[in-house]
């Protein structure tokens, strides 16, 4: 017997454990609860501590199946404090309470969708899929890719077909079979929903979605256990699906229920592009419903205009005391930006999405600067380079001389180009 | 004006095994009546207890969400294809 299974989110009903992700009786989607009173004694700050450092370290609370193996080393990143750039978004010098979670730098893909596939895969196995499947805009298209090259499975990935080039190559290169689609996301979601109807593949995503969504659960263990073992006053999020947010709150709720934690009212912030924001639309409108968008933003990774957790999203942001904001494509770039010359952290077009919203939050005052505030940052830059395209033009190459360089020095210096002490990189209208 | 409904895996079993079928209908609530009549048991699973269509119920005309085509108001064409998909679809198991 294990210790979890698959119920309804809306009429309760249990399904046990199979690859399934809504029930027959109501449409409403499936999720793993968890026999917690069995996991009482026999997990602990000391035991989980003993472990390596990476997310199955809280195995107890993700549904993997009896006698697996891990065999790669995902997540636990670092929790990075950002002073530099919490005086930049607060306004305030010292405000020491700001934290980067930061994903760009999960194994082996460089983003937090590495969490989720390496628990869907784990339950591919073992309901014995020889192949995988998933919608992506490209994050997760990558991390199927590489989990399945590793466990020697099959992989067939689709797409839109205007994906960054790094986020196609990082596909193909792991030997998947990757499907462009002439559309967006949620086309590519709904024919995925029609092929997985036809053929017998475990889609991380849609038969295998609520094993998949348990895995986002370890960012907010990581975040409790790296804060000392307390929970935040804030959690910003970005959003596509919409599915995340709702896991960290998840998360943390297991830990105080299980005593690892003390209980405390985390208000959590959603973070979207202006030019796809169903959920923060919602947000502001004061509606618990969605209203699809078409997306048009660069912000690729998070561009689902019906995001199939929308509604769960807007229900943990309301229900917490929090909000949720939208930035523009400028104002990501700039946040992009800021992130890196603050913190020395490169994140792809989402994260200039947390930075820029967590900047308005700030302006707002709905986010306060002595606060513990935890930006979550799931993804890499090195993914998304072409969204900086042409802002920084390729400098002109100088003799190797030293001469030269001292010309070019003073040259530099008498312009104004030179570094300044702290970087003032945020363009003017940003604010909220 | 017919058209053609493609029903999912998930909601077969109340469909005898039917896969699709073919209606004249012209907008959505004809389409729901005329589902309702061929088979009653369908009726709680596309609609909630208000006659709300269910949340996680989306609706295709040839691709499209039918939300972005005026939903309810929708006139249908002939030959439009509609398709009832859930929004996390269930998958062959």
């Amino acid at each position: 017997m294990s210790h979890y299974e698959l119920r309804c989110r809306e009429c309760g009903r249990s399904w046990g454990n199979q690859p399934r992700s809504i029930c027959d009786d109501c449409f409403s989607p499936l999720e793993v609860a968890y026999d917690y009173d069995a996991l009482k004694g026999s997990i602990s700050r000391e035991r989980i501590a003993q472990r390596p450092p990476n997310m199955w370290r809280y195995s107890e609370l993700l549904p993997l199946p009896q006698g697996f193996e891990p065999r790669l080393p995902v997540g636990f990143t670092p929790l990075l404090q950002a002073p530099r750039m919490a005086a930049q978004l607060s306004g305030t010098a010292g405000a020491a309470n700001l934290y980067i979670k930061n994903d760009a730098v999960c194994l082996p893909t460089l983003s937090f969708k590495d969490r989720v596939v390496a628990v869907a895969l784990a339950q591919a196995k073992a309901f014995g899929f020889d192949t995988v499947s998933c919608s992506s805009t490209g994050n997760l298209a990558n991390a199927v890719a590489a989990h399945a090259a590793r466990e020697g499975l099959k992989a067939w990935i689709f797409i839109p077909s205007d994906l960054e080039p790094a986020k196609i190559l990082g596909t193909n290169v792991f030997g998947a079979k990757v499907v462009r689609i002439a559309g967006n996301y949620d086309q590519v979601n709904r024919l995925c929903s029609q092929i997985a109807d036809e053929h017998r593949w475990g889609f991380v995503n849609v038969n295998l979605r609520p094993y998949y969504a348990e895995g986002s659960k370890t960012v907010g263990f990581e975040i409790a256990e790296q804060l000392g073992w307390r929970l935040p006053d804030n959690v910003v999020c970005p959003m596509a699906g919409g599915s995340l947010i709702v896991k960290i709150k998840k998360a943390f709720d297991e830990l105080v229920k299980l005593g690892l934690v003390e209980g405390k009212e985390v208000k959590f912030f959603g973070a979207q592009a202006t030019g796809c924001s169903p959920i923060s639309t919602a947000v502001k409108a004061g509606s618990s419903e969605i209203e699809p968008q078409k997306p048009s933003t660069i912000a690729r990774s998070l561009a689902i205009g019906n995001p199939a957790d929308g509604h769960y999203a807007i229900k943990t942001i309301k229900g917490s005391g929090g909000w949720s904001e939208d930035v523009s494509d400028p104002e990501l770039i700039d946040s992009i930006k800021l992130l890196a010359e603050t913190e020395g952290v490169f994140t792809e077009t989402a994260g200039g999405v947390t930075i820029g919203t967590a900047r308005k939050l700030y302006r707002q005052d709905r986010i306060l600067p002595e606060e513990t505030t935890v930006l979550c940052i799931t993804g890499n830059g090195l993914k998304t380079t072409d969204a900086l395209t042409g802002i920084y033009p390729t400098e002109q190459a100088i003799a190797p001389k030293l001469a030269e360089f001292e010309a070019y020095l003073q040259q530099t210096l008498n312009s104004g180009d030179a570094p300044a002490e702290i970087p003032g990189v945020v363009a003017a209208g940003v604010g909220a | 004006m017919p058209i053609t409904v493609q029903i999912p895996t998930a909601l077969r079993r109340l469909t005898a095994g039917a896969s699709s079928i073919t209606c004249a209908v012209s907008n959505l609530s004809e389409l729901f009546s005329v589902l309702d009549e061929k088979f009653p048991e369908l009726k709680p699973h596309l609609r909630d207890e208000q006659g709300q269509i269910r949340r996680f119920l989306n609706i295709y005309v040839n691709e499209e969400d039918i939300r972005f085509l005026g939903g309810q108001t929708y006139a249908f064409q002939e030959g439009d294809e509609v398709l009832l998909v859930p929004s996390i679809a269930g998958g062959a198991s």
